[in-house]
């Protein structure tokens, strides 16, 4: 424990640091700066217009399409990490073994691809 | 309980002294970026605030300071509030991993690329946090591009580490500088220099790497998040006064972590160019800015040249091209590694 600390204390006193940097600034302009709001100050800008509904509306599944193939190359990514350090220890036996999982993920791939799940049109 | 007071009081001050010669480096860098980009134009760009407009980000930051902070009635406050803050925090506390010099590094983290790695990816929260929390139709639109925009280029941006990683054998930041003093040029006969950096070896990824930081940093070319034709100002358009400073100001460090990143992971770090006399009497850290700034350069003149990207065509660069191009290179790169035996142990 004490090791690990001694190795990620200085990245949380950085972070609090950086914390502090920040709400200084946020802080500075709101004792700072005088406020007058009015109602046409303080509402949604929608160029010009009274905004017509609420902001939060449907929108393109293609978006949720896309961080779910994310989550599956960035899994992908985050298994690679581990074996590019170790490749020297575990030879040409872990290469093909990881050979065979990117093809598998790579098939996968091309179904997306075929499917039309990266087009943007 | 002394020394560890002192060692964490230590600490603080290095934090303070490195966050505040940042943040000048970064507003000098700003100043740099508009000046580059209206020489492009044939321009003068600022050169009103002190000599040269050298004092201009000061004078910006002041002008920051005294202007209103507008919280729209519809927002949901907190998040609205917060969102800058996270992305400030966020994209500063990438730098106490990064190693400006041998030694020179705030927490030197067996796994600093992944600390990296995870801190970019955290990024995107802001920018979601504040589209969303604006209740406003342009916000939204823009935080739900700039999720999409970034995800996808973090993909690729993993698989060009993961290249790096297989070359260096570390997730060490010092350790994959280090691990460029022997290369292409060293196994030639020649003296350590540029040659034996990784770009030379890795050049297509050195490439894809420094396109997709254009994209992850929402850059133009890629600025679709805030691209002012069709967002007004993307997810920052009921942003104002210091709210929206901390929202730049997260984007410009974003931006040279990225520089510090490409100098690392392909341009040697702080290593110089050629290591004989008198470039090897020139300390790390004058190399290291150098190289954080030639990349910087390079993404100024890449904002004033290229005309910006329609969203179906960066989705298509990101998914269809940098993707399978990163993959295909991890696995000749591993391959080429293991067949030669030039695995690091």
């Amino acid at each position: 424990m004490p090791e690990l600390l001694k190795e990620y204390l200085p990245v949380a006193i950085f972070m609090a640091v950086a914390a502090g940097i920040g709400l200084a600034l946020m802080a500075s302009a709101i004792i700072i700066a005088m406020r007058k709001p009015d109602p046409e100050k303080l509402s949604a800008y929608e160029c010009g217009f009274a905004p017509f509904d609420d902001a939060r509306m449907k929108f393109d599944i293609r978006f949720y399409l896309v961080s779910i193939l994310f989550i599956i190359f960035d899994l992908e990514v985050a298994f690679l990490f581990p074996w590019a350090i170790s490749l020297g220890d575990i030879g040409v036996y872990g290469f093909w073994s990881m050979i065979i999982f990117l093809a598998i993920l790579t098939i996968g791939f091309i179904y997306e691809w075929r499917k039309g799940a990266l087009e943007w049109d | 309980m002394t020394e560890i007071l002192i060692a964490v009081g230590l600490v603080v001050l290095q934090s303070v002294a490195l966050l505040v010669s940042l943040l000048i480096v970064i507003a000098f860098l700003l100043l740099a970026d508009r000046k580059v980009w209206a020489a492009v134009q044939m321009r003068r760009g600022p050169n009103v605030v002190g000599p040269w407009g050298l004092f201009q980000s000061f004078a910006d930051l002041l002008k920051f300071v005294f202007k209103e902070v507008v919280i729209p009635d519809g927002a949901n406050k907190g998040v609205f509030m917060i969102a800058p803050l996270v992305t400030c925090i966020l994209a500063l506390s990438a730098w106490a991993v990064i190693p400006l010099d041998e030694g020179w590094v705030i927490a030197d983290i067996n796994v600093g690329i992944l600390f990296l790695f995870a801190i970019s990816s955290l990024g995107v929260y802001g920018v979601i946090m504040g589209g969303w929390a604006s209740n406003s139709k342009y916000p939204f639109l823009a935080a739900l591009r700039s999720a999409a925009q970034m995800v996808s280029y973090e993909v690729s941006i993993g698989f060009v580490i993961i290249t790096v990683l297989l070359c260096a054998g570390s997730l060490n930041l010092s350790e994959i500088v280090l691990s460029q003093k022997l290369g292409l040029g060293t196994s030639l006969g020649l003296p350590n220099s540029f040659l034996d950096w990784y770009w030379l070896p890795l050049l297509p990824m050195f490439v894809v790497f420094f396109v997709s930081a254009l994209a992850e940093t929402n850059r133009p070319p890629f600025d679709l998040v805030e691209a002012e034709s069709e967002l007004v100002a993307g997810f920052m358009v009921e942003y104002s006064s210091t709210p929206y400073l901390l929202f730049m100001l997260g984007e410009y460090v974003a931006i040279t972590t990225m520089c510090a990143m490409t100098a690392i992971l392909f341009m040697g770090g702080w290593l110089p160019p050629i290591d004989i006399p008198p470039f090897s009497w020139i300390p790390g850290i004058v190399w290291f800015l150098i190289k954080l700034c030639f990349v910087f350069f390079m993404f100024a003149m890449v904002k004033a040249i290229v005309p910006r990207y329609r969203y179906d065509q960066l989705m298509r660069l990101g998914w269809k091209v940098f993707l399978p191009l990163s993959l295909l290179w991890v696995v000749v790169t591993a391959g080429a590694l293991v067949a030669f035996g030039w695995v690091p142990k």
